[in-house]
């Protein structure tokens, strides 16, 4: 069973977000690298491109697939973090600590819109 | 159709394989894990469940003359017990399969790719008028495992064979064969490492893959025989070779005899080795971890798309983004600086050699 953390909110394309004020972090969830395997490559887009809720922002790559990572919500990229870019596996490793971007959001209300804990356990149990 | 299964599905499923079907069968992708197991294969030892590839036995007076008629390879004088790489092609030099030769005595041992066996079935019927041959398609009663690694011959005991049909398995060179009746071991792979081929009946196919897993052989999974393969430069029937991909193209000439007497494709073939063909496969090196997989196209530098990607990963062995592609011939040499489009960024890179990794088979 896939680990779900208390807290963050939760798309269907199984990105998390960590609201912190008007900033958010987004990863990809457990349940996601679980499913991907060995990741080998992360593709996240450089500070200051701005991107809305739904759209393409990067990609995760394992040996055999590429799974393409959707803003789970709206907004302009604050920070990257180098250290997954360096190191993909560290997403295997523990994909909550190992935050893909920071991004500062537009309307932080479209967080609220997304699963919790509980209601992301649930769609991934189907 | 439905989804065949092999003899070892049961134990795929016991061991919690990720499951996915290929080529109309439920087959086991991985296990542990791709990169995992693509270094058992090559440190030491792994072996894949290949029972669903096809078998097809060529018996008859005209066997040889048949086979030769079919086949680009020349089977004319081979000694008995070795085994020949080459393709079955259509009469404009596209590929209907590629396949291995067994020479027997008395008969050929054809061994075809599971996608292909009711194609490949049906294009030996439509070829033999006019030869004296029995075609059997013994496809659905033979099992059979690969055992491939550095470590791949400490495990062939594990068979269960008699002390003198060990040894001959032993001393196997690369590309032989030995059938013991029950068996059929061969010197031959998929990955690039020395291993064996090991064909039996279903029931003994299940025994022996439960044996080399109890003696510390890990079970591989599709997708790194892909992985392996491909870092070996093996083509793969489908994304290096097909109707619309010849061994010209491929750069497999070297396993079509043009000096034969006839086979089914030489003409084209010959025409296309004189005169060059559009499109040649060629390997590209990028300069990023990004990783070119197939239908990516391929760029030149002022953004002109010449090829497309066939197969592409970040290679676990050499720790490169490489892939084969079929690009326009006038870019194909080496060291042509070519460029992988992958998703909305451009990657640079070079044609490079297409055997990626030093191969280590038995000399």
């Amino acid at each position: 069973m896939s680990k779900v953390i208390e807290g963050l909110r939760y798309s269907e394309s199984h990105e998390w977000v960590k609201v912190d004020g008007e900033f958010a972090f987004i990863g990809v969830s457990d349940f996601a690298q679980a499913e991907m395997g060995d990741i080998t490559y992360v593709d996240v887009p450089s500070v200051d491109d701005e991107f809305a809720k739904g759209e393409e922002f990067g990609a995760l790559e394992s040996v055999k697939a590429s799974s393409d990572l959707y803003m789970p919500v709206g907004g302009v990229v604050v920070e990257v973090n180098d250290a997954v870019v360096d190191a993909p596996e560290l997403v295997n490793q523990d994909a909550y600590e190992n935050w893909l971007i920071k991004i500062q959001m537009s309307d932080p209300a479209e967080a609220e819109g997304l699963m919790d804990a509980a209601a992301y356990n649930e769609f991934t149990a189907k | 159709m439905d989804i065949q299964l092999t003899c070892l599905h049961e134990e795929h499923i016991a061991l919690g394989a990720k499951m996915s079907p290929f080529a109309g069968f439920d087959m086991p992708i991985q296990y542990s894990g791709i990169t995992e197991e693509h270094l058992a294969v090559r440190e030491k030892v792994g072996m894949f469940d290949v029972s669903h590839m096809g078998e097809v036995f060529i018996t008859g007076p005209d066997a040889e003359k048949y086979v030769n008629h079919i086949f680009t390879n020349n089977v004319i004088g081979m000694v008995p017990g070795k085994i020949l790489y080459g393709m079955m092609c259509y009469p404009d030099g596209g590929v209907v399969d590629d396949l291995l030769v067994y020479k027997y005595a008395d008969k050929f041992l054809l061994v075809i790719n599971a996608a292909n066996i009711d194609k490949d079935h049906q294009w030996m019927l439509d070829n033999k008028d006019g030869f004296d041959v029995n075609i059997d398609n013994q496809s659905a009663s033979w099992g059979q495992i690969a055992l491939q690694g550095p470590l791949a011959a400490d495990f062939i005991k594990h068979i269960g064979l008699s002390d003198a049909d060990l040894q001959s398995s032993l001393d196997l060179g690369f590309y032989e064969f030995c059938d013991f009746g029950d068996y059929i071991v061969s010197r031959t792979g998929y990955t690039g490492e020395d291993g064996f081929e090991i064909y039996t009946t279903p029931e003994k196919t299940v025994a022996l893959w439960r044996s080399f897993l109890s003696a510390g052989v890990a079970p591989c999974g599709l997708g790194c025989r892909d992985t392996l393969r491909f870092e070996a430069g093996l083509p793969l029937y489908g994304d290096e070779l097909s109707a619309e991909i010849s061994p010209v193209m491929a750069g497999l000439s070297m396993f079509c005899k043009l000096d034969k007497e006839e086979f089914i494709g030489k003409d084209a073939l010959a025409v296309q080795k004189a005169n060059g063909t559009a499109k040649k496969l060629v390997g590209i090196e990028i300069h990023d971890r990004a990783i070119p997989r197939a239908g990516y196209a391929v760029e030149l530098e002022d953004g002109t798309e010449v090829g497309t990607v066939t197969t592409g990963y970040h290679s676990i062995s050499l720790d490169k983004s490489i892939c084969f592609a079929l690009v326009n011939s006038e870019h194909s040499k080496l060291g042509t600086a070519l460029s992988i489009r992958i998703r909305k960024k451009v990657f640079p890179g070079e044609v490079v050699k297409k055997r990626f990794y030093q191969t280590n088979y038995k000399k």
